[in-house]
């Protein structure tokens, strides 16, 4: 493109009959066609460049935007909610005056072309999300997932992608409080890279992003734009890559931390002063984005003159500088009397600052290089009115086969020494042993208000050091639910997270997603990922917690073979007092030990076929979210009537895996005794949602079973903290040194 | 009246607002010190806090050394003013050459966040009074370029001088030469440790310890009977 | 137009656990026969004008102020002449 004449919009309205390379870009045919008849002529290379980015299925949706509208039609009721879906991240009321903000974002193929710097620009991009609604971010959590655990792939990509987190998130300040860590083959070659970020600000400095005021001036701030990623929105997350292609550019973007810090405390020392009157990040497709998604969103149109644009590489193209997706670059627009300020600003923090452009009274987006116009659009037509598709699904072939495939069947094991060796098997394998090795290479206590962090079921921030207010956030996931019913599986990642944020004491608020799935044009897939919306938003709706947001990653396989499905679910919850958080580990000797729901023989997808029968198959477990609800309230009041001491949400791996948790991370050990009706295998091992362990204090136990029972939830006694072994009672003992060894030594021995 | 205890930002500080709580909770008053600025506002004491200052692209606190606030920061520590340098604090101070030694990448060339347990070797300094000398405390660890170095002569000096403040117990977390987790300086007015004592003041926050709180309390006794 | 190329190093006697990684690897790779790697840090200077004593003097300074910490590090300064080819 840079070798013809510059391609006007003059010059394209003369020369109709111009070849655009628009099938290189990610374009199909009929969207070719389309930009054509919106815009009345052919595109130029500048406006093919935008929409084939913007309409790309990253940006777009479109494949997935007529299932993800159930999250609008089906959300219920919530006073909480203050800004929904739509925005660069959901909003929710928390009380006192303090709203947050949260957003689960993937970063999926860049992290497995380049480990480090995919996953550090991953966090980079959602932590600009956060800002731009105007919230200092305070939190990130990050749920990944890899092939198997000793594949030599995942040995090259697992400790990049750690320390890409790291060496970013570390660098900017934000204590990581949570996310998960899960092998399985089904990952290899598509890990999933997902990284979810916690904002926090008063009511009234909520920022959304739109231009709107004729005259008003539009700010390109932070780093100079080069050649990362050209394409990268466009090609790399729309397709499924293809490691021959040659690529003029570099398709990975580098992420640069420090210049991140100086980003967000400039725009929050602009936002404090009230400089801003809109705000976007530019993350995917850049320029483009930022550009259409403010004009499209405000009131007026905007003219930009892309020759002011602070470039690192000066021979871009005007095409690729709107491609561009260099890193820590925002987009502010501020009236003209305030823009001397807002510069002052940027200069304090070092920050590069630059006018390029203003809002008009006009609609359209006009791009202007070299005095010349090449850019002349309706910016709706680019940011949201890009081709929706209805693509066919159906449920696969091989569904009904694998459902019956039931793993209930499998051989259990038959003296209580097998049950033994199948405990020690579990809490050593890679999906159930301790990440401490990966979790200490994040900084959990920086901007001192963590109250908790990984291992805790969810994290916790203070918010308010006067009154102890706080947020609590967990992200969870199945993806081997999700194969066997994809339905259900979102509903049960759905009930975990919110599980998880109840266990520790607060309520849940609302829901974010990033829903990970394999390619749309396989309709086998789209029924997994029509499913698994389904299953979500009913879920919610019966929870009553909103959808917020979210994203989509699609096209996350391998040839034929596509990721199992995979939606990763955040909970925000709310505690009004930090000081009654309930932590996962023991805390004292004699404590009562609980079992809060029902069990039932429960093995479909479980950890234990998995990992003594490396069997998947057969139904996951139920779910019943009002169980849920309940099993959360009481969590909840239990925590702030002072009632229980440690609580620990049971889900993968089953009882004995929380219950080693929990002694583990203590030092304190437990004596349990198998409850009638049940047998030591399905006590231990089973996985049936809406349970949990807590540890009652003698002196609140009559208290605790009151309210159990008048509120109708099963509570068994199952034992006592004792110790430093874990024994089931005629069964088998373990000491804690040996749990330890387990548990601890998987992870270093297969990544360190 | 309390102590003005000043806490320097640098571009890249992490740890600055963490640090003015720590002091605020100690009692003593904290003030925020820019570091395109020489003036100190007349603080009683200053805190050079965590962080990657600059991105610490060049060597670990290698720039910030010499921006506007060290020139005074510097000429006044070696006039007495006491200065604690925390984790890339630490690292600024021994780029200054306000403290022997230097500070490179952990052994294992991880970042590493750890509760990290230490033993207070000298109880004299002017920001260590309120521990014994040999008292174990837990204080959270956390950053990429803690193994501290010096060549045999300095180590030797620091140790017959007892100017080694903190010592790591049970995990070396970074290789760091003598388990060296902080020094003083000759005076005990300059201190620079590795540990970020910032986050060890509150029961409910972080480890939920506060054995970092002494720190703070020691300075501000020091500063109100002066 | 001339360059000069600051080179830094760790002093010999300072453990170098990136080099030794390197290393570490290299038999893995099918490299025999490197008995050690040490890793460090090369800076390029375009400097304006004449690259004279004088200018090599300052910039030796520079080299030892900042780019250099010569508690832990050495530093070479040498200059690398620059074809003067059109961009």
């Amino acid at each position: 493109m840079s070798k013809t004449p510059l391609d006007t919009v003059e010059h394209a309205a003369a020369t109709p009959d111009v070849e655009l390379p628009w099938a290189e870009l990610g374009l199909k045919k009929d969207e070719y066609e389309r930009v054509v008849e919106i815009l009345g002529r052919r595109p130029t290379g500048a406006e093919l460049a935008m929409y084939s980015v913007m309409w790309s299925e990253h940006c777009s949706y479109k494949s997935s935007k007529v299932h993800l509208r159930q999250f609008g039609e089906k959300a219920p009721e919530s006073d909480a909610l203050l800004v929904g879906i739509g925005e660069n991240a959901g909003v929710v009321d928390v009380g006192q005056g303090y709203a947050v903000t949260f957003k689960v974002e993937s970063h999926n193929h860049p992290s497995y072309v380049e480990p480090y710097q995919g996953a550090a620009t991953g966090v980079g991009g959602i932590v600009r999300d956060i800002i731009a609604m105007g919230a200092r971010p305070v939190a990130v959590v990050d749920p990944l997932r890899f092939g198997a655990a000793d594949h030599p792939d995942t040995k090259r990509v697992l400790p990049g992608v750690v320390a890409g987190i790291g060496g970013y998130g570390n660098c900017l300040g934000l204590p990581n409080i949570g996310g998960e860590v899960v092998f399985d083959a089904c990952y290899q070659g598509n890990p999933l890279v997902n990284a979810g970020a916690i904002g926090v600000m008063r009511h009234e400095d909520i920022h959304l992003a739109k231009a709107s005021g004729a005259g008003n001036k539009v700010i390109l701030y932070g780093a100079r734009t080069g050649g990362d990623g050209i394409g990268g929105a466009s090609i790399l997350a729309s397709e499924t890559f293809d490691d021959a292609k040659p690529s003029k550019r570099p398709a990975v973007q580098v992420g640069d931390p420090f210049q991140e810090k100086l980003l967000i405390e400039c725009t929050l020392e602009a936002f404090a002063e009230k400089l801003v009157v809109g705000i976007q990040d530019l993350g995917a497709a850049g320029l483009s984005c930022a550009t259409s998604e403010l004009a499209s969103n405000g009131s007026g149109g905007m003219r930009v003159t892309l020759d002011d644009v602070p470039l690192r590489d000066s021979t871009l193209s005007p095409e690729e500088i709107l491609m561009s997706e260099s890193q820590e670059r925002m987009c502010a627009v501020v009236e003209p009397d305030k823009v001397d300020r807002f510069l002052e600003i940027c200069d304090k923090w070092d920050v590069i600052a630059t006018v390029i452009g203003e809002v008009t009274d006009g609609d359209r987006l006009e791009i202007f290089w070299h005095g010349e116009k090449i850019v002349d659009v309706d910016p709706r037509t680019v940011a949201h009115e890009g081709p929706t598709y209805e693509r066919p699904y159906a449920r696969p072939s091989w569904q009904d086969e694998l459902q019956a495939d039931d793993a209930n069947k499998l051989p259990r094991p038959e003296s209580g020494e097998e049950l033994k060796d199948q405990v020690l098997k579990l809490v050593a394998s890679p999906n159930q042993a301790s990440k401490q090795w990966i979790t200490q290479q994040y900084d959990h206590f920086v901007q001192g208000n963590t109250v908790l962090a990984q291992p805790e079921d969810s994290g916790m921030i203070r918010i308010d050091e006067a009154s102890g207010l706080g947020v609590a956030i967990a992200t969870d996931g199945n993806g081997r639910y999700a194969k066997l019913d994809p339905y259900t599986g979102a509903q049960l990642a759905l009930a975990e997270a919110y599980r998880n944020v109840a266990t520790t004491g607060a309520k849940p608020l609302a829901v974010s997603d990033c829903l990970n799935f394999g390619s749309p044009e396989d309709p086998a897939v789209m029924w997994q990922f029509a499913e698994a919306v389904r299953g979500l938003a009913d879920g919610c709706k019966q929870l009553g917690t909103p959808v917020t947001g979210g994203n989509v990653s699609l096209y996350n396989q391998t040839g034929e073979a596509a990721i199992h499905p995979t939606p990763v679910v955040a909970v925000l919850g709310v505690i009004d007092d930090v000081a009654r958080r309930t932590p996962v580990a023991f805390q004292e000797e004699g404590q009562l030990l609980y079992l809060l729901g029902d069990t039932r023989e429960e093995f479909g997808g479980s950890a234990w076929s998995q990992v003594i029968h490396d069997h998947l198959g057969g139904l996951p477990p139920k779910v019943d979210l009002e169980r849920e609800r309940l099993l959360g309230e009481i969590l909840i009041a239990a925590s702030r009537d002072g009632m229980i001491d440690s609580a620990h949400d049971l889900s993968d791996g089953g009882l004995i895996q929380a219950v080693v948790e929990s002694a583990l991370l203590g030092g304190k050990g437990a004596r349990l005794v198998v409850p009638d009706g049940l047998d030591a295998f399905t006590f231990l091992f089973s996985e049936s949602a809406g349970r949990a362990i807590v540890a009652v204090p003698r002196s609140e136990e009559v208290r605790f079973n009151d309210m159990c029972g008048a509120r109708g939830l099963p509570a068994t006694r199952i034992g006592v903290v004792d110790g430093d072994t874990v024994e089931v009672q005629g069964e088998f003992s373990l000491s804690l040194a040996d749990l330890r060894e387990a548990h601890e030594g998987t992870i270093p021995a297969l990544l360190a | 009246m309390t102590a003005r205890i000043g806490v320097v930002t640098f571009p890249g500080s992490l740890d600055d607002r963490d640090t003015q709580r720590a002091i605020r909770v100690a009692g003593a008053e904290p003030v925020a010190l820019w570091h395109k600025d020489k003036d100190l506002k007349q603080v009683d004491a200053v805190v050079l806090c965590g962080g990657f200052s600059y991105g610490d692209y060049l060597r670990a606190g290698a720039i910030a050394r010499f921006s506007p606030v060290m020139d005074t920061v510097i000429d006044q520590a070696k006039a007495g003013l006491p200065v604690l340098g925390i984790c890339n604090g630490f690292q600024i101070l021994t780029e200054a050459h306000l403290l022997p030694g230097g500070m490179l990448g952990n052994d294992h060339l991880h970042f590493i966040c750890r509760d990290q347990k230490l033993r207070v070797e000298n109880a004299d300094t002017a920001w260590t009074t309120d521990y014994e000398a040999g008292q174990e405390i837990h204080i959270p660890l956390k950053n990429m370029d803690g193994r501290y170095v010096a060549d045999r002569y300095t180590l030797d000096k620091l140790e017959a001088e007892g100017r080694v403040a903190f010592r790591y117990l049970d995990v070396n977390p970074n290789g760091s030469l003598n388990d060296i987790a902080g020094i003083t300086n000759e005076a005990g007015n300059v201190v620079g440790l590795m540990p970020h004592p910032e986050h060890a003041v509150e029961s409910l926050i972080g480890t939920g310890r506060t054995d970092g709180l002494p720190f703070f309390t020691s300075i501000l006794k020091k500063l109100v009977n002066a | 137009m001339a360059r000069v190329v600051v080179d830094v190093m760790l002093k010999p006697e300072i453990l170098d656990p990136q080099g030794q990684a390197v290393q570490r690897a290299l038999p893995r790779l099918g490299f025999e026969g490197i008995s050690d790697v040490r890793q460090g840090k090369r800076f390029e200077l375009e400097v304006d004008g004449p690259v004279d004593e004088a200018a090599l003097a300052r910039i030796h300074d520079l080299a030892e102020s900042f780019l250099a910490n010569t508690v832990i590090e050495d530093f070479t300064v040498r200059v690398e002449e620059v074809a003067e080819a059109a961009k």
